[in-house]
């Protein structure tokens, strides 16, 4: 969409200008669009100082740009005396020096540590909002694309999946890849169909009851804090603990075929501890049965 | 047997022990030959004639006249350098066309060929009756044994010493860099002259001062094409070569006065070496800002 990259076929249009259009042959470069294009490591000129850097883009200055962004304080420094989360609100401000029609972000958190990608992505997600502009953002967690996005794309190898909500994302996934991506539990089974939806098999062991009618191979998806603990003695599904983490007031648990996410209250009931047998259970509502490659 | 072998095991082990010791040894001496060795000729040069003399010799009508030919074409020479090859090696090193690799072969064929073969080749191209000779002189053009042959030939000789560095320290740009500035609306010149040549500018001048040193002491190829005017072609290299039988301590003066020159380049390119440093855009993970307001 910046205009480094020549697609083999489609079209690019922003409103009414066609930027690429592949039967047209028409191509236009990146200095006539106006797209502000953050690169992941953010590509600062090393050369400039930060409002030297925004001053390229903007051919003159814009200290008021610079305090939009939260750096007005550092215009004099140069990039490699910041910080990862500053530097990338100077990548910002230079892109928006540019007065872009759409804001692009590669992997905007990827180059920060896990501390500061959390409070750097909610300033991000507030700036944004704050933009009023176009903004697509690639990233492959979909934790970032939860905070940042109000529309979410899947792709997968090369293909648009799913178009959606984060909601619908999570309670309909398009594919078994999507589900994943959500952090579901993504299990293979054969389903009976039964008055209340179907009974579904895990080809692992052990039995899930679905809302939705389906019959013979499936694949399913529960999120992990969908499933419940019960008794292991009389569970119609049943797995073996590999590991615990703990979280805040949770834990994730790893069990062999599935996860599954624990509130801390519930946790004197059933022992968790690596090798204990939990006994688990979904309502029929959570557990959804995947379409099948050919749409059914 | 077992005396000879107690005794051979002995040996073994105290051998053991000064081995390190001995290649130290060995090593330092290797050095300090190559050190002498190199050193030798530039001492023997500035020791041979008391400095008055030496200082003396500075100031004869050969010397002078030899160095205002050498500042002048020189000057020349570096300037059409820099100013064409550099977008040329800006070209070469960014784009990727067919040929390419045989264009760069071309760049680089005057590094290998000798000097004296290249001014042979550059009269036989440019002289009166060469290959573009004749239609030179229906111009009122001739080259051959003036002042704008010595710039061609230094050209010739040089020009590859400078291009060959400037490709390779453009190529080295980041990509990255030059793309953003493409969508901050930099166009293909803009992109060169305020990005690309500021981030190689440390490749760049390391070339330039290697082509700069390698003009002011070309010989071969400046006596053959240009010939050796006193005050029109003659530069300080072809002066110490015509008065090297004449007058050895004038000769050996313009030598001297030659090593200055380029002990001075070579420091100026350290110099410059060392005020570029590399400035990465790379973040690291999440430190503090190391910046202090002023």
């Amino acid at each position: 969409m910046a205009g480094l990259e020549r697609p083999r076929a489609g079209r690019i249009v922003l409103g009414q200008e066609v930027w690429f259009d592949a039967q047209r042959k028409r191509h236009v470069s990146p200095e006539r669009r106006r797209v502000g294009y953050l690169p992941q490591d953010y590509a600062l000129f090393p050369h400039l100082t930060v409002a030297g850097n925004v001053r390229f883009a903007a051919r003159r200055d814009r200290p008021d740009l610079l305090e939009r962004v939260g750096i007005g304080h550092l215009a004099s420094a140069r990039p490699s005396q910041l910080s990862g989360g500053e530097r990338q609100r100077a990548a910002l401000a230079r892109a928006l020096a540019r007065e872009p029609r759409v804001l692009l972000l590669d992997e905007p958190f990827g180059a920060l540590d896990a501390i500061t990608r959390q409070q750097v992505r909610d300033q991000l997600a507030d700036l944004l909002s704050t933009l009023k502009l176009p903004a697509l953002v690639v990233t492959h967690s979909f934790q970032d694309a939860l905070v940042l996005g109000a529309r979410l794309g899947v792709l997968d190898r090369g293909r648009l999946v799913q178009l959606d909500t984060a909601a619908e994302l999570l309670r309909r996934p398009a594919t078994a890849e999507v589900a994943a991506l959500t952090g579901a539990n993504v299990l293979a089974g054969t389903a009976t169909p039964n008055p209340a939806g179907s009974t579904i098999r895990l080809s692992a062991g052990g039995e899930l009851v679905s809302a939705q009618p389906a019959s013979g191979p499936v694949q399913i998806a529960v999120q992990p804090w969908q499933l419940e603990l019960c008794d292991p003695s009389s569970a119609a599904l049943t797995d073996r603990v590999v590991s615990v983490r703990h979280d805040h007031d949770r834990m994730l648990v790893r069990l062999t075929q599935l996860s599954v996410l624990v509130r801390a209250e519930s946790n004197g009931r059933w022992p968790i501890a690596e090798g204990e047998v939990l006994g688990l259970r979904a309502a029929p509502g959570d557990v959804r049965v995947l379409p099948s490659q050919d749409g059914r | 047997m077992t005396s000879t072998t107690h005794g051979g095991r002995a040996l073994a082990s105290r051998l053991a022990l000064l081995g390190p010791a001995l290649i130290m040894i060995a090593a330092t001496i290797a050095v300090a030959l190559v050190m002498a060795f190199l050193l030798l000729p530039v001492v023997a040069l500035f020791t041979y004639q008391p400095v008055h003399d030496l200082i003396h010799n500075f100031g004869t009508r050969v010397a002078t006249d030899a160095i205002l030919v050498s500042l002048k074409t020189n000057t020349i020479a570096f300037a059409i350098m820099i100013g064409l090859g550099t977008p040329v090696a800006y070209v070469i090193g960014r784009r990727r066309f067919p040929g390419r690799s045989v264009v760069i072969t071309i760049v680089e064929l005057p590094l290998v060929m000798p000097p004296a073969v290249a001014g042979l080749g550059l009269l036989v191209a440019f002289g009166r009756f060469g290959l573009l000779g004749q239609t030179l002189t229906v111009l009122g053009i001739d080259l051959a044994f003036t002042e704008a042959a010595v710039v061609l030939a230094i050209l010739f000789v040089a020009s590859p010493f400078y291009l060959r560095g400037a490709i390779a320290a453009f190529e080295a740009v980041d990509s990255t860099v030059l793309d953003v500035a493409g969508t901050l609306g930099a166009g293909p010149l803009r992109r060169m002259l305020r990005v690309a040549v500021p981030l190689a500018r440390a490749g760049l001048g390391a070339a330039a001062a290697l082509a700069f040193a390698r003009g002011v002491g070309e010989f071969g190829a400046t006596i053959l094409f240009a010939g050796s005017i006193q005050g029109t072609t003659q530069t300080l290299p072809l002066a110490v070569y015509s008065l090297f039988d004449a007058n050895l301590d004038q000769a050996i003066a313009i030598g001297v006065l030659l090593i200055i020159v380029s002990a001075a380049i070579l420091l100026a390119s350290k110099l410059v070496g060392s005020w570029t440093s590399s400035r990465s855009t790379s973040p690291s993970l999440g430190e503090p800002s190391s910046y202090v307001q002023p």
